[in-house]
């Protein structure tokens, strides 16, 4: 099974880089870009057939090392 | 006089070690030692310093992964028991990453590396690592990241000024500590902190840089005299 991860600073936490990057695009001439925010993407494959058992593993293995609980929060899928 | 144990943990990406071991080996009673980071059972030790670099590459997050890294169960109950535990730089990031300090760090909101002297304003003196500092004494001393930006919830934040957790503060060469004289955007200048019990201290700027006026700044000294004389007393 794959999960997909998709981390993201927390609202309350300033990003420099999306801010960055919305500059950018404005001076690009999309004057519509209200807000940027970059965030991790990971594609993890392992194996296990019951999705209950694997969301449980890939939950707790966003807690413990893919997601900084401080000014991270994550959410996930898996295919 | 006895001498006082010091290690200096060195993990893969770790490259402030040298000046680290070289800076408490200026403490005349002090033995150091560095320890590898796969090391589970290093042996007791009076100090522990954990430097700056970039462990792991920064893979991830800044000290993401070293906190796993098998010599970090020995360091936690070195910090359990009440000894005293120095992060600098990385240090300080894994300190966070490991929950040993409240909060994270992150990219500085220049989005730049920022290397160049600060000055730091002495928070509090209560503690081994400041308690040979005058109160709110102005620190000249050298920061070099890329991800520094101090960031704690407002809670958290609240608990750290209450209980008097906040070591350092970046500030002007008066002691004031305003927002033009935050380098990276942490929030209330925050340049270092303690925990609840004081005996870990993580900061982002280099003291162990500012140990000789001839590199700049012999800053550093006082903070590194103020630690190796309290826990040999």
């Amino acid at each position: 099974m794959k999960a997909h991860i998709f981390v993201t600073l927390k609202q309350d936490v300033l990003d420099p880089q999306g801010s960055t990057v919305q500059r950018s695009l404005q001076q690009m001439g999309y004057a519509n870009v209200a807000s940027v925010r970059i965030g991790k993407f990971m594609e993890v494959e392992l194996t296990g057939t019951d999705p209950e058992n694997v969301a449980a593993q890939v939950d707790e293995m966003c807690r413990k090392l893919f997601v900084n609980p401080n000014i991270e929060e994550y959410r996930f899928d898996l295919r | 006089m006895p001498r006082l144990s010091v290690a200096v943990v060195v993990f893969p990406g770790s490259n402030c070690d040298y000046d680290c071991f070289w800076a408490a080996s200026q403490c005349p009673h002090c033995r150091v030692q560095y320890v590898w980071h796969k090391d589970a059972n290093p042996g007791r030790f009076d100090v522990i310093i954990l430097p700056g670099g970039f462990s792991y590459g920064d893979y991830l997050r800044c000290g993401a992964i070293a906190r796993f890294s098998p010599v970090m169960q020995a360091i936690v109950a070195h910090a359990h028991q009440g000894r005293p535990l120095l992060g600098i730089c990385n240090g300080f990031q894994i300190l966070c990453e490991a929950g040993l300090l409240p909060g994270a760090l992150y990219r500085n909101n220049t989005l730049t590396f920022i290397c160049e002297h600060v000055y730091l304003r002495v928070e509090t003196t209560a503690s081994a690592f400041t308690r040979s500092c005058s109160p709110q004494q102005v620190l000249n001393i050298p920061i070099a990241h890329g991800e520094g930006q101090y960031f704690a919830d407002d809670a958290t934040l609240q608990q750290l000024e209450e209980r008097g957790q906040v070591a350092f503060r970046y500030c002007s060469r008066a002691g004031d500590p305003a927002a033009q004289f935050n380098p990276n955007g942490s929030r209330h200048n925050i340049a270092g902190i303690l925990n609840a019990a004081k005996n870990v201290l993580g900061m982002m700027p280099h003291p162990e840089r500012a140990m000789d006026a001839r590199l700049g700044s012999c800053d550093g000294q006082v903070i590194f005299r103020s630690l190796l004389d309290a826990v040999s007393a």
